[in-house]
């Protein structure tokens, strides 16, 4: 049997579910370490044949090719990924690029993952401190807005409260 | 700090089954993907920030109370053998091997549980068992990613849980895999059945090496392929039913061999006996094909119960890093397989050859700890 991806003998044969139905891919040795295969908790095979065919190389073929001409100018503003880069790469550059590619995003996952919604394991604390990030974020404006109209007294009080927040968790300093 | 020879004089017990019963799972692994937020993911970073990420995130890692004398070190530090010997025990990914500045693996004394910083993910924490239990190896593991979550600050969504470079592991990060060993199944023409219903119900399986359904060594790794709509113990608990099934078919498949062939069985033994003992050149693909024979005939009374064990540490010694970084030189392949060959002999020369073993219906060798056939 011979490679899909080149013409060499292929050694390494992989099964997977995609998208409910059974995929094959053969690969030979060079082409499967070339993509990550031989290990095979690092790799799925929906990734690889998120296009269709794996013949039409892994990397390269855009995913939205239908959306791309109206997310052309979009970044992430945290680290400059483009979508560009994630219809090239189909990998994304920061936690803040999901936010920005959300939508792009939701259309691929279908074909790679069984629900749309994690059910799974929580941080302990993320709630806690997801409602305190909130707070912070609300006093933080209120100081803004106290400061710019020379409201010292309020300024001087919501300063106190940040502050105190802010040493219950200190892993939420402003970004 | 611990050194590199000392990690990998011994082999890890997982590797070897310890007490477990591996007879037919040999490891179970579970595998995290978790990232920094707002912190570029590795692939995406600039050098710099990879770095800073690493000086963050190395000296929470070693502070770890399981990771206490842990063997820590910084890709760059290390040969390329030395990588390929950790890729070929399971201990780091060859995609991290691929990878040197920026990048580092902790990995614990007993080899249990490793950690790869700056890999496609900025941590990817892998917890690895003998036999099956998943469970335990998750719950080794999470313990692990509690601490770490409480110095880092991980990048979590309510909606889309762990966020991860590629969404494909997405939600839990979890990967959980197990290694199999199916001669039985492969012998008995089963194989191909058995993995077409496991990639229906949605599971990854793969043959390590090998023609068709068949492969090499006649190891198989199942594994889950959706990380994102699933728990971790529902993730976990379907894989281990599937798991246990496929065992309890090679368990039977065995048994029926044995009942049904008994001259088929007793000729491969004797021959794979023969040539792992006698043969002075043997490639990797013959040596793991006869292993897989040896260990099959071990797990029913043919050899010496340690002889699974032996053949395990084999499967490993045998591989081309392995036998390059215990020589201390680049081999060619050629002098590979005289290397080889020369290692099964020595480990061989005490294993007596395989005795008779008769079919004894009310007896289960696999379901029991002594698999020596009763007089
Ligand atoms: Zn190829
Ligand atoms: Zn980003």
């Amino acid at each position: 049997m011979k490679c899909d991806f080149c013409d060499k003998k292929a050694t390494v044969f992989l099964t997977q579910l995609v998208e409910g139905q059974m995929k094959k891919v053969c690969l030979c040795e060079s082409c499967a370490q070339d993509k990550g295969v031989t290990d095979p908790t690092g790799f799925s095979l929906a990734d690889m044949l998120i296009t269709g065919t794996p013949t039409s190389a892994i990397l390269g073929a855009p995913i939205f090719s239908s959306k791309k001409r109206q997310s052309d100018e979009k970044k992430c503003p945290h680290c400059g990924f483009s979508a560009d880069d994630l219809s090239r790469v189909r990998r994304f550059g920061c936690s803040e690029c999901y936010d920005v590619f959300r939508s792009e995003m939701e259309m691929i996952l279908p074909g790679m993952q069984i629900g749309m919604t994690h059910v799974g394991k929580v941080p302990r604390g993320h709630e806690e401190k997801h409602l305190h990030e909130e707070k912070i974020e609300r006093l933080r404006s209120q100081l803004d807005a106290a400061i710019q109209s020379e409201n010292y007294e309020a300024a001087a009080r919501l300063r106190d409260e940040l502050r105190q927040l802010e040493t219950l968790f200190p892993g939420l300093s402003p970004s | 700090m611990m050194r590199f020879s000392t990690l990998i004089r011994h082999p890890a017990e997982w590797m070897i089954g310890g007490t477990v019963d591996n007879a037919v799972v040999l490891t179970s692994r579970i595998r995290l993907a978790r990232n920094l937020r707002k912190i570029p993911f590795p692939g995406w970073a600039t050098a710099a920030q990879r770095r800073e990420a690493m000086d963050l995130m190395l000296p929470v890692i070693q502070e770890l109370r399981p990771m206490k004398d842990a063997f820590a070190q910084s890709l760059s530090g290390l040969t390329a053998v030395q990588k390929q010997v950790l890729v070929e025990r399971h201990l780091i990914s060859r995609e991290h091997a691929a990878r040197t500045e920026g990048s580092a693996a902790v990995i614990e004394r007993r080899q249990t549980l490793s950690i790869m910083v700056n890999e496609e993910d900025h941590l990817r924490m892998q917890s690895i068992r003998p036999g099956l239990h998943l469970r335990v190896a998750y719950d080794a593991l999470n313990e692990v990613d509690d601490a770490l979550q409480e110095q880092l600050p991980f990048a979590f969504d309510r909606k889309l849980g762990f966020l991860t470079t590629c969404p494909t592991n997405l939600g839990t990060g979890m990967r959980a895999s197990a290694m199999l060993h199916l001669p039985a199944l492969v012998l008995s023409n089963q194989i191909g059945q058995v993995l077409n219903a496991i990639a229906r119900l949605g599971l990854a399986v793969r043959g390590l090496y090998g023609e068709g359904t068949e492969s090499l060594g006649n190891l198989y790794q199942i594994s889950n392929q959706s990380t994102l709509g699933e728990s971790e113990p529902q993730i976990i608990e379907q894989l281990e039913r599937v798991i246990s099934q496929v065992a309890m078919h090679e368990a039977n498949a065995r048994l029926k061999l044995l009942e049904d062939e008994p001259i088929m069985l007793h000729d491969k033994m004797g021959r794979s006996f023969g040539v792992l003992k006698h043969a002075w050149l043997m490639d990797s693909k013959e040596a793991l094909n006869h292993l897989s024979v040896v260990r099959l005939g071990a797990c029913l009374g043919f050899f010496p119960k340690e002889t699974v064990r032996l053949c395990d540490t084999l499967l490993m010694e045998i591989q081309p890093a392995h036998l390059q970084l215990h020589c201390g030189q680049k081999l060619s392949p050629e002098q590979r397989d005289e290397r080889r060959a020369q290692i099964m002999r020595l480990h061989l020369q005490n294993v007596t050859s395989p005795v008779t073993v008769i079919s004894d219906h009310n007896h289960h060798p696999l379901s029991d700890s002594n698999p020596s056939p009763e007089p």
